[in-house]
């Protein structure tokens, strides 16, 4: 019972960092058939934001030492901030090209940000003390958790409703749900193009900046590839979720986040150094299955 | 000021391909304009062209005297000028009732009053019942009675309608026929009906166009267009004896 629980717990705050992820580039995706590669980087971005420039090996924190409730404002600003400024700067002008220049266009973004950060603060690996008492591990009915996985599964569900009531409630997010659909049409029907792709950025930066917040407390360092994997997961759960829609990244999150915690539970210890290549095998199966995602949006499917 | 929608001399060429010669047509308001024409004549170009879709290579597009040639689309629908599209073309993913609502919103509505108006013309076109249905898995007819909704959000001062008929049996022909007399009676809308059901057309228009290889072969009230020659040979591509088959 206890280690079921612990295996929960371990599936819901992992696939709660997937599914925050994936949500960013879904949103992205859904308003201008972008995959913005980049999104990794808004991360690694965000996180060193919190540092002043230096390339001691020692983190200097600058940004950091602020009070939590000025600090996790001042991050989600950078990250919406960063986001905006990219989509202004870069992609704007590939309004009209097509995905796959827009996408190559999100990898140079990409490594300009990363090499920025390289520059800045070298490569090295620093180590960094933010909220680290919440890594501390308190039992809860047996099981060993540490609060910031309560924190962060409690954190996702309380974006995921606050982005749901956005989307539904707000013109902007009626706005956003019909350009995602048919951004020709919705277009002509007068919806602030410009705003509506702006303010999707805006969401999706803040997205990679909360990431960006939990991965630091969760490990205690900040590496200029930290963004990577988790894009490179993320990017994964959009395509199995059916790109273009967002319930489906969220859920393709958390599967890939409970197939991931599964695989290193059930699988002999001889095989778990190789634990992702049996997830991405379970991938590609789920991908044979459905070419089109678990979800894959009406607006693919419409009559023609 | 002229109340009228109209295209003086419009000329609408693809590459060398004309679409569209020296069209002239004028849609004014509160009153049926019928746009007829066999496949390939150009009506839908020159209703992209009336609409702000396609820019024409010569000519001019005036609404109520202000000329609108090369305006973008919505602009041109915020000006006043609405239509529908051959295939529905509604959000799929998004409910009827937000379907109309983002129309509102487009045109600068708060959401607030957005569905307030999306809700009122649900129920004066009769589809209230629809309201929170998925666009996406409407059937045929209702999908182009709520496009016609979403064109008439704001009552715009012209609508133009693409086949809206296109598909319907003959009761919900009837039943189309009666809500664009509404229309025009109490939106007081300019209405441009293009279609090929052409009993519809001669039942409902007081004037009609006839289109043909992108020019207007023959202008003039229901009555004269049965009774045209040129436009039996447009449609027959023969002068055979086919009236009552054909008109």
């Amino acid at each position: 019972m206890t280690a079921l629980l612990q295996i929960l717990f371990d599936a819901l705050s992992l696939g709660s960092l997937y599914a925050l992820g994936a949500l960013g580039i879904a949103l992205i995706f859904g308003v201008m058939r972008l995959v913005n590669f980049a999104h990794g980087d808004y991360i690694s971005f965000c996180v060193f934001a919190m540092l002043w420039p230096s390339i001691d090996a020692a983190a200097i924190v600058f940004a950091g030492k602020l009070p939590t409730y000025l600090l996790v404002p001042l991050i989600l600003l950078i990250g919406a901030g960063l986001s905006v400024l990219s989509e202004i700067v870069v992609f704007r002008r590939f309004r009209n090209a097509n995905p796959a220049t827009m996408m190559i266009a999100s990898f140079a973004l990409g490594f300009v940000i990363k090499y920025f950060l390289l520059m800045l603060y070298s490569s090295r690996p620093k180590s960094i003390d933010l909220w680290s008492n919440l890594s501390q591990q308190v039992e809860i009915m047996g099981a060993r958790i540490p609060p910031l996985q309560v924190i962060t599964i409690v954190v996702t569900i309380a974006i995921l409703l606050a982005l749901t009531a956005f989307l539904k409630r707000t013109r902007f997010g009626l706005e956003m749900r019909a350009a995602a659909e048919n951004f020709t049409m919705a277009r002509m029907l007068g919806v602030r193009a410009n705003m509506v792709i702006m303010m999707a950025f805006a969401v999706s930066g803040m997205l990679a900046a909360a990431i960006g917040l939990i991965l630091v407390t969760q490990t205690g360092t900040v590496d200029i590839n930290m963004g990577a994997n988790l894009m490179l997961v993320a990017f994964v759960a959009t395509v199995i979720g059916g790109l273009g829609s967002l319930p489906g990244a969220v859920i393709a999150g958390y599967l890939i986040g409970a197939a991931t915690v599964l695989m290193q539970v059930v699988l002999p210890p001889d095989a778990r150094p190789f634990r992702d290549a049996f997830v991405y095998g379970a991938v590609i199966v789920m991908l044979i299955w459905r070419p089109n995602g678990l979800f894959s949006s009406k607006a693919t499917k419409q009559r023609v | 000021m002229v109340q009228s929608l109209s295209a003086s001399g419009v000329s609408v060429s693809f590459e060398g391909l004309k679409a569209l010669s020296n069209v002239t047509l004028d849609v004014p308001r509160e009153k049926v304009t019928g746009l007829i024409g066999p496949n390939g004549a150009g009506k839908t170009t020159l209703v992209n062209v009336l609409t702000g879709f396609q820019k024409p290579t010569s000519g001019q597009v005036t609404l109520d005297g202000e000329d609108i040639a090369g305006v973008p689309p919505h602009q041109v629908r915020q000006k006043g000028i609405a239509r529908t599209f051959q295939s529905g073309r509604l959000f799929s993913d998004l409910s009827v009732l937000d379907n109309l609502e983002v129309t509102g919103a487009g045109l600068g509505l708060s959401r607030g009053v957005a569905a307030k108006k999306a809700d009122d013309m649900l129920e004066w076109i009769g589809i209230g019942h629809l309201a929170e249905r998925m666009a996406g898995g409407l059937p045929y007819t209702d999908e182009r009675r709520v496009a016609i909704g979403r064109a008439l959000m704001l009552e715009p001062r012209y609508l133009l309608l693409d086949e809206p008929a296109a598909g319907m049996s003959a009761e919900e022909a009837v039943e189309l026929t009666r809500l664009i007399r509404r229309i025009v009676a109490e939106v007081k809308c300019g209405v441009l009906l293009i279609e090929h059901n052409i009993g519809l057309v001669l039942n409902i228009c007081d004037h009609i166009h006839v289109l043909d290889s992108g020019e207007v072969i023959e202008v003039g009230p229901p009555s004269a267009i049965k009774a045209s020659e040129k436009v039996r040979h447009a449609y027959m591509g023969t002068q055979a004896d086919a009236e009552g088959e054909v008109l």
